[in-house]
């Protein structure tokens, strides 16, 4: 069937902002679904919150709404936009339910919107755990012994029948937030709880548990002729229990026999036509009883999923644009396969290597957690790597986790793991965490049996025997006599195979890794690049998408033009985000137009910069400094010229290779700009030349020195480690006691080789924290010949101390005056003069009573440039790559790349998302150490309604007064602020409680407190009518409705912990900062004049560019 | 557990290179771990390219491994190719890296041995994990007498056989016990004569006649190289006499089948003039169901052309159109030779097409109940997407029975 003509405009719903269960997989799916349905002439309109993703980037979709995901908010983005079709399956879940609320709210019907792709019944076969258990129940697949309930007694009954362990699960929720395996009554119980309340509908499944099953994925393609393909088969080391987005992933599937998968691919072929996916990609679960071969389907899921993306990577087959192509009428065989060309996409893909996915977690952010893998997803980013084996794409897959492992073990980290005794090490194999692959390791290095291991883990033998296969060559290159040079070209090759790295083998045979590098050439094993080609080689493919591994014969084609590589920011993690990704693909596109040839190299699955065809040249591959080195290699041999290398897109990733690479390739600004704006003395003198303010501080590699320092600069200080991202194990201490349990807590990481430790060359920073400063950042670029463009200033609602990544910012500043302003725009010229940079600088200051102090400098994108892009207009990261490129400003404007200084008669705030609902018992205070997983923008005609739109998109429901009171317990500091906040809140009519101290202040300022709120505590262990009810209690029977609590400085933390976490719970609105309860409350008052109205980032971007007198202020309009 | 494959079990027991079936218990779950004796070996392709690799398997017959190498892209299912008869002569290479991984199991035999001359891997799996398995992949090799060469860049193979089609090659330890040397084996690759010019069939096809399955339809399978598979589908609801590929037309009518199938086999259907003339006569006289070589015979009986393909089809992933359905079945295909459609235009209609090169995969004749297809419904390894085929078969039946009892009336 060709494509339909019915309908002409499209709309697609993106995933908003990164949460952890949802993250940038889903700016993949959305980018390429609308380049698809661009390519097929269609209009589109896209709606996603996210600033951050590159699909909201104008030149992606006709009409681009960075707008919160709301009922409203979408009703009135298809009220002015009228599209014919609606798109539900490739914004994840946010997208699907957001799409399931407009058809049941009539939207759709009223403004003759047609879904498409997915229709409603489907989703909800699909959604709704027990429909779907029937539905499958009904087509004969085996499924597992269960009931639901909607309530704990109900719950009670349903298990009495099931019998424990079980597994409780909500309806409509996401990563399984909310679920748990329960094995006593008591468990039972609260987990029961829990789940009733994360889901939507609270109503829970209670299923047997049938944790250390088996565990596997399909990934299924259906047309409208029910053609229907598995594009890609993942088998899970980690057994069931452990939520396939936390489990470590192997593509193709390893372990069944054909028989038995067949089995398997009928019934999920049998799964999708019952659902009635109707067209599209779905993903099917299902688990296998490793001693019967017993197989029961788990869950499917009706959409684009983070495994489609894991599973296009792994493949080469682009499951999201195929969707969005089938979506509109294709079928799979009248669409060509981009990779062959000569063939059809109605195929399924083979593959001739060994795919292994590893989640990232962020544990060490959040005090409290337990660290233990379970049903309910929690990590926040994961790595791919492409072997010949199992073997070698593991020990890829462990070094492209940046978390100092070189390999699976026989590296520096491995120590950790041998100080472990026999007993704790037993224990630790047989539940899944972060660590659990490095201890399996150790287990077998200590000649544990695989058949032991299997019977404490559950991972498949055939796993764990791959894992001592490589375990022994350790051990044997650990033996091995005569040194490195000594090694045979056979022992090298079978050593590379097994995928360990140059620096594991001078590890364990002893010298440098540069010398092993060297004995290795010397013995003429050099790396060798094979192809993704989806067919295992069976037909001639023309795809640029490479691994690197050790064989014969190496598949790189020569290329003619000069040639950019890109270094991309590997695994998502706290700190380090899609951010980085939107400017190393818009640097690849900037370049591919400006004619160089880009190549890209990167190692997350879930990112647009490794779809093959956003560069000219993809390399899937650990982004470390051998693996670098042997792209280099293989690319310095082409005829084109190698132009150079771009390390200061990807964050601190690429950075941290800037001085090993070699130094003639490194573009932009050097490696000893960047050392000099992370190396503590030299910064100093650089900001005392240029006498530019700082907070007073030194350095200090002990305790003692530490403490010399505040003797200096007095409490309170803040401490930190040198070289680490997102305020890694960064802290405000008030007394000598915080300091050394922080010194002490640093020194420990440090003999960990992990981020954020300390020794003598990465000594530890102590500054004189700057109490109620307001904090701003400043992205600019400069060129090759000295000018520096500032590309935005942001002024933090949240003060200093908060970090940048966590507080909410806003364009233009809202309340700084003009003359400061200059001030940071002068001081910010000044260092990138001063530093040489050419490209990209960050820098951030504290503002205290007017003054200006500078704070940090990056010689490099920061995670601010999407954002100041989408509120300027001006592609931040285009310019500066083609300036590293050599290019200067004067040739960008010639070009019309860079439009003049933008005009803004809009205004943008950038809030942060905080993961705190996943890691129930952590303190949701925000502070100096980033943990916030992704950002969403407001933008509008004031800072106070752009305030409330971020708030909006972040998830915050706007109470009416008559909904409840609102909560104030502040800092003696706050009180001032907080009364004015409260004073605004009061005359819109919100009734307030407070703490006695607060209610004290308030009372004197002349409002109405309501409720007086007892301590934590001074309550729960009194009956409730004997005092005040507590903040908890109040939370918990739904009395509150906005919460503003600041912390206490010192001592009293301890009562606001119990607070902020519970309503962080409640999911009741909570404001940790003065500033952040002030710009709420002026929000919500402008709210009440006027509604919330919505525009596309192209009018907004047009408007810019006419009031500053340029035609288009959004880069090239080239077509992707 | 099929009953085809445990009578030909039988056989394979009173076969000299098989040892003991007994006391084969999974790995998975006892202890030992087969350990790995790395003893070097080499692959030298005709063209003179050399491939490095370990000896596996059991000691070759005669010293050096050699045959048309040929290889197939499934992921899963060697156990399944390794004792497909159609790859008799041939040495097969997987361009999966890890084979063995579950072992292999009495139940997926698809044939009473291993016909192919040799196999090339990757990665050999040291210790397979899977409930089914009976004895890992290598003591199977061995069991059958079958050697093989791992560690091989298999991807590069594949890439060379891809672009000149379907080469000679030889292998051989090249050090310990019977190694050879790189010039032995270039000159036996040299020498080798692959497929052209010989009736593999007459060595894969079974002696004598024997008879499967239990349903009430009496069809008669000609065994050019049955897999065991295809004798389980016909037995489900049918009584199957399998007879010897030699067999005439008159021995065929005399057990008077409601059906006749011309079952897959190795090599080039020029070599079976004695089948096509078979066929010839059957034609019209009872409805005939084709698959892979049988399908090319009966497109010879019918005056038809056969070509060589550029590459040929081998794997399980093969999209293939059903044009009456006008859908896609996802296809196990293994064949160098193809019917050409032209030649057959006048006398019977295409059915099926393969959408990645437009090959005829299927054929229906015009006015008389006879049809065959190139690629594999009985999969095995492979897809199950075309099982329809064989119902197929029995409507046919049916549809004929119901017209001569008709036409008696
Ligand atoms: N009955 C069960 N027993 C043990 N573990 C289970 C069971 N059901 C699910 N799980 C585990 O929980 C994880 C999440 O369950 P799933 O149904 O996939 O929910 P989600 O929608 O979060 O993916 C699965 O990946 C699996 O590891
Ligand atoms: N001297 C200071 N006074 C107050 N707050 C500070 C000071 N130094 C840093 N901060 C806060 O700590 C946060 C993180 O510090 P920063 O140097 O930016 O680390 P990172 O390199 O992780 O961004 C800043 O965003 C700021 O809010
Ligand atoms: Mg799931
Ligand atoms: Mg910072």
């Amino acid at each position: 069937m060709p494509k339909r003509t019915d309908i002409e405009s499209i709309l697609l719903i993106g995933s908003g902002p990164i949460v952890i269960g949802q993250a940038c997989e889903f700016d993949y799916s959305g980018t390429q679904a609308c380049r698809a349905l661009r390519e097929e002439g269609y209009r589109v309109i896209l709606a996603n919150s996210n600033p951050a993703t590159i699909m909201t980037d104008p030149t992606f979709a006709d009409a681009t709404y960075v707008e919160p995901l709301t009922l409203e908010v979408l009703r009135s983005i298809i009220e002015t936009e009228r599209p014919d079709a609606l798109l539900p399956t490739l914004g994840g879940q946010t997208a699907l339910n957001l799409s399931m609320e407009l058809v049941e709210a009539g939207v759709l019907d009223e403004f003759g919107v047609e879904l498409i792709g997915a229709d409603a019944t489907a989703i909800a076969t699909a959604e709704d755990r027990e429909n779907f258990k029937d539905a499958m129940v009904e087509i004969g697949l085996g499924v597992l012994r269960s009931g639901i309930a909607h309530t704990v007694e109900e719950s009670m009954e349903v298990v009495e029948e099931i019998g424990l362990p079980v597994v409780i699960r909500p309806a409509y929720i996401l990563g399984g937030r909310g679920t748990g395996i329960a094995k006593t009554r008591e468990e039972f119980a609260a987990a029961a709880a829990t789940g009733l309340a994360a889901s939507p509908i609270s109503e829970i499944l209670i299923e047997e548990s049938i944790a250390g099953w088996k565990e596997y994925e399909l990934e299924v393609m259906r047309d409208r002729n029910d053609n229907q393909v598995i594009i890609c088969s993942i088998e899970n080391l980690d057994p069931m229990g452990v939520h396939t987005g936390d489990s470590i992933t192997v593509a193709p599937i390893q372990t069944l026999s054909d028989p038995e998968y067949q089995v398997m691919r009928d019934a999920a072929f049998a799964c999708l036509r019952r659902v009635g996916v109707e067209t599209g990609g779905s993903n099917v679960q299902f688990a296998v009883e490793p001693d019967t071969g017993r197989q029961v389907i788990i869950e499917m899921n009706p959409r684009v999923s983070r495994s489609s993306a894991l599973a296009s990577k792994a493949t080469g087959f682009p499951i999201a644009k195929i969707a969005a192509k089938l979506a509109v009428g294709y079928t799979l065989d009248e669409i060509p396969n981009d990779i062959t060309k000569k063939t059809p996409s109605s195929f399924e893909p083979v593959i001739d290597y060994v795919v292994t996915k590893i989640p990232r977690w962020a544990f060490e952010k959040f005090p409290g957690t337990t660290g233990e893998l379970g049903t309910s997803m929690q990590s926040v980013g994961e790595v791919m790597a492409i072997g010949r084996t199992f073997p070698e794409s593991v020990q890829k897959a462990c070094r492209s986790l940046e978390l100092g492992q070189i390999g699976l073990n026989g590296g520096p980290a491995e120590q950790r793991y041998r100080d472990m005794g026999d007993d704790d090490l037993r224990v630790a194999v047989g539940i899944g965490t972060p660590d659990r692959l490095f201890e399996v390791a150790e287990a077998l290095r200590r000649g544990w049996s695989v058949d032991e291991l299997y019977e404490l883990s559950r991972i498949d033998p055939w796993f764990l025997d791959q894992l001592s296969i490589v375990v022994e060559q350790r051990l044997w290159l650990e033996q091995h006599q005569g040194g490195i040079e000594s090694l045979t070209r056979p022992e090298w090759r079978r050593t590379k195979q097994l995928g360990f790295s140059d620096a594991q083998v001078a590890h364990l045979v002893g010298g440098t890794e540069a010398a092993a590098r060297a004995a290795r050439l010397a013995a003429g094993v050099i790396t060798t690049f094979k192809t993704v080609d989806t067919c295992a080689a069976e037909f001639e493919a023309s795809t640029p998408y490479h691994y690197s591994t050790y064989e014969d014969e190496s598949e790189v084609r020569p290329g003619t033009k000069p040639r950019v590589i890109i270094l991309g920011s590997g695994p998502n993690r706290i700190g380090q985000g899609i951010e980085f990704d939107y400017c190393c693909v818009h640097a690849s596109f900037a370049l591919r137009d400006a004619g160089y040839e880009t190549i890209m190299v990167n190692c997350n699955p879930e990112t647009v910069s490794t779809d093959y065809d956003t560069s000219d040249r993809l390399y899937f591959e650990p982004i470390t400094h051998e693996d670098v080195l042997n792209i280099i290699e293989a690319e310095a041999a082409s005829e084109g010229e190698l132009v150079g290398i771009i390390v200061s897109l990807g964050g601190q990733t690429p950075l941290k290779l800037a001085d090993v690479l070699p130094p003639e390739l490194v573009l932009g600004t050097g490696p000893s700009a960047i050392d000099a704006a992370e190396d503590r003395e030299e910064w100093a003198a650089l900001c005392a030349r240029l006498d530019i303010p700082q907070p007073a501080g030194g350095t200090a590699t002990s305790t003692d020195e530490a403490l010399a320092v505040v003797e200096r600069i007095g409490y309170p200080a803040l401490v930190r480690p040198s070289y680490v991202l997102g305020g890694r194990a960064m802290e405000i201490v008030y007394d000598d006691v915080d300091l050394k349990r922080a010194m002490a807590a640093l020194s420990a990481a440090g003999t960990l080789g992990r981020e954020g430790g300390l020794s003598a060359e990465r000594p530890v920073l102590v500054d004189r924290f700057l109490e109620g400063a307001i904090e701003v950042d400043v992205d600019a670029v400069r060129d090759g010949v000295g000018e520096t463009v500032i590309g935005g200033v942001m002024e933090h609602v949240e003060e200093a101390g908060i970090h940048s990544g966590d507080s909410a910012c806003v364009i233009p500043p809202s309340t700084l005056s003009d003359e400061t302003i200059d001030v940071l725009c002068d001081y910010t010229r000044a260092i990138a003069a001063e530093l040489d940079v050419q490209g990209p600088i960050n820098v951030q200051y504290a503002v205290q009573k007017g003054q200006v102090f500078v704070i940090e400098a990056n010689p490099r994108a920061s995670r601010t440039v999407p954002f100041v892009s989408k509120a300027t207009g001006r592609p931040m990261a285009m310019v500066a790559s083609r300036v590293m490129a050599g290019s200067t400003f004067g040739e960008l404007r010639a070009e019309g790349l860079l439009g003049p200084e933008p005009e803004l008669e809009h205004w943008s705030v950038k809030e942060a998302v905080l993961p705190f609902n996943r890691f129930p018992g952590t303190d949701a205070l925000l502070g100096p150490e980033m943990r916030s997983t992704g950002e969403v923008m407001g933008v509008d005609t004031s800072a106070g309604l752009a305030f409330v739109k971020s708030q909006l998109a972040a998830g915050t429901a706007i109470p009416e007064p008559e909904d409840g009171l609102v909560f104030l317990s502040l800092a003696d500091r706050d009180k001032p602020g907080g009364i004015e906040a409260a004073t605004l809140l009061a005359e819109l009519g919100y009734r307030l409680a407070a703490t006695q101290g607060t209610a004290a202040a308030l009372d004197e300022a002349g409002l109405k407190v309501e409720q007086v709120v007892a301590r934590i505590g001074v309550a729960s262990d009194a009956p409730a009518e004997a005092g005040e009810p507590d903040a908890v209690m109040l939370m918990n029977d739904g009395r509150l409705t906005i919460v503003i609590n600041t912390p206490r400085g010192r001592g009293a933390r301890a009562d606001g912990d119990y607070i902020r976490t519970a309503a962080a719970e409640h999911g009741v609105p909570l404001l940790t900062t003065v500033a952040a309860a002030k710009s709420f409350a002026i929000g919500i008052g402008e709210l009440r004049e006027t509604q919330l109205k919505v525009r596309s980032l192209q009018s907004i971007h047009e408007a810019v560019a006419a009031a500053s007198g340029t035609v288009s202020g959004s880069g090239p309009e080239v077509d992707r | 557990m099929n009953r085809a494959a445990t009578e030909h079990g039988n056989d394979a027991a009173s076969n000299p290179t098989n040892e003991p079936t007994n006391d084969l218990t999974n790995d998975a779950t006892k202890g030992d771990t087969v350990v790995s004796r790395i003893q070097p070996a080499a692959l030298v392709m005709a063209d003179g390219s050399v491939f490095e690799g370990e000896h596996i398997g059991a000691v070759p017959t005669g010293g050096i491994a050699s045959g048309e190498v040929v290889f197939n892209t499934a992921l899963a299912g060697y156990q399944e190719v390794l004792t497909d008869p159609s790859y008799a002569g041939q040495i097969i290479t997987f361009t999966y890296p890890h084979i063995g991984n579950y072992g292999t199991a009495a139940a997926d035999a698809e044939s009473r041995g291993v016909f192919a001359r040799g196999v090339v891997v990757r990665d050999l799996a040291r210790r397979h994990s899977n409930w089914r398995a009976e004895q890992d992949l290598g003591s199977f090799l061995e069991r059958h007498g079958m050697a093989g060469i791992a560690g091989v860049d298999t991807r590069r193979l594949t890439r060379l056989i891809r672009d000149v089609g379907a080469l000679p090659g030889a292998f051989a330890p090249t050090d310990g016990p019977g190694a050879q040397t790189l010039e032995q084996l270039t000159a036996s690759a040299e020498a080798e004569p692959g497929t052209d010019g010989i009736d593999l069939v007459a060595q894969v096809t079974t002696a004598e006649a024997y008879r499967v399955g239990s349903g009430p339809r009496r069809v008669v399978a000609l065994d050019f190289g049955i897999k065991s598979t295809i004798l389980e589908h016909l037995g489900r609801y049918a009584t199957v006499d399998v007879l010897p590929a030699s067999a005439t037309a008159a021995e065929i009518l005399a057990l008077e089948p409601e059906g006749v199938f011309l079952s897959n086999g190795p090599g080039d259907p020029s070599e079976v003039p004695y089948a096509v003339a078979t066929v010839k006569e059957l034609v019209g006289k009872v409805p005939i169901f084709g698959i892979c070589l049988g399908h090319q015979i009966l497109a010879l009986a019918l005056g038809g052309r056969i070509v060589k393909l550029p590459f040929g089809h081998h794997g399980a992933n093969h999209p293939v159109m059903n044009t009456e359905r006008g859908q896609v079945e996802i296809t196990s295909q293994n064949h160098n030779f193809a019917v050409d459609p032209e030649s057959i235009a006048s006398v019977a209609e295409v059915t099926h097409i393969n959408l990645n090169d437009g090959v005829c995969q299927g054929l229906r004749v015009t006015g008389v109940p006879a049809y065959s297809v190139q690629h594999h419904p009985e999969a095995s390894p492979g897809p199950h997407d075309s099982a329809y085929l064989f119902e197929q078969f029995e409507t046919l039946m049916a549809d004929a029975a119901g017209a001569t009892a008709a036409g008696r009336a």
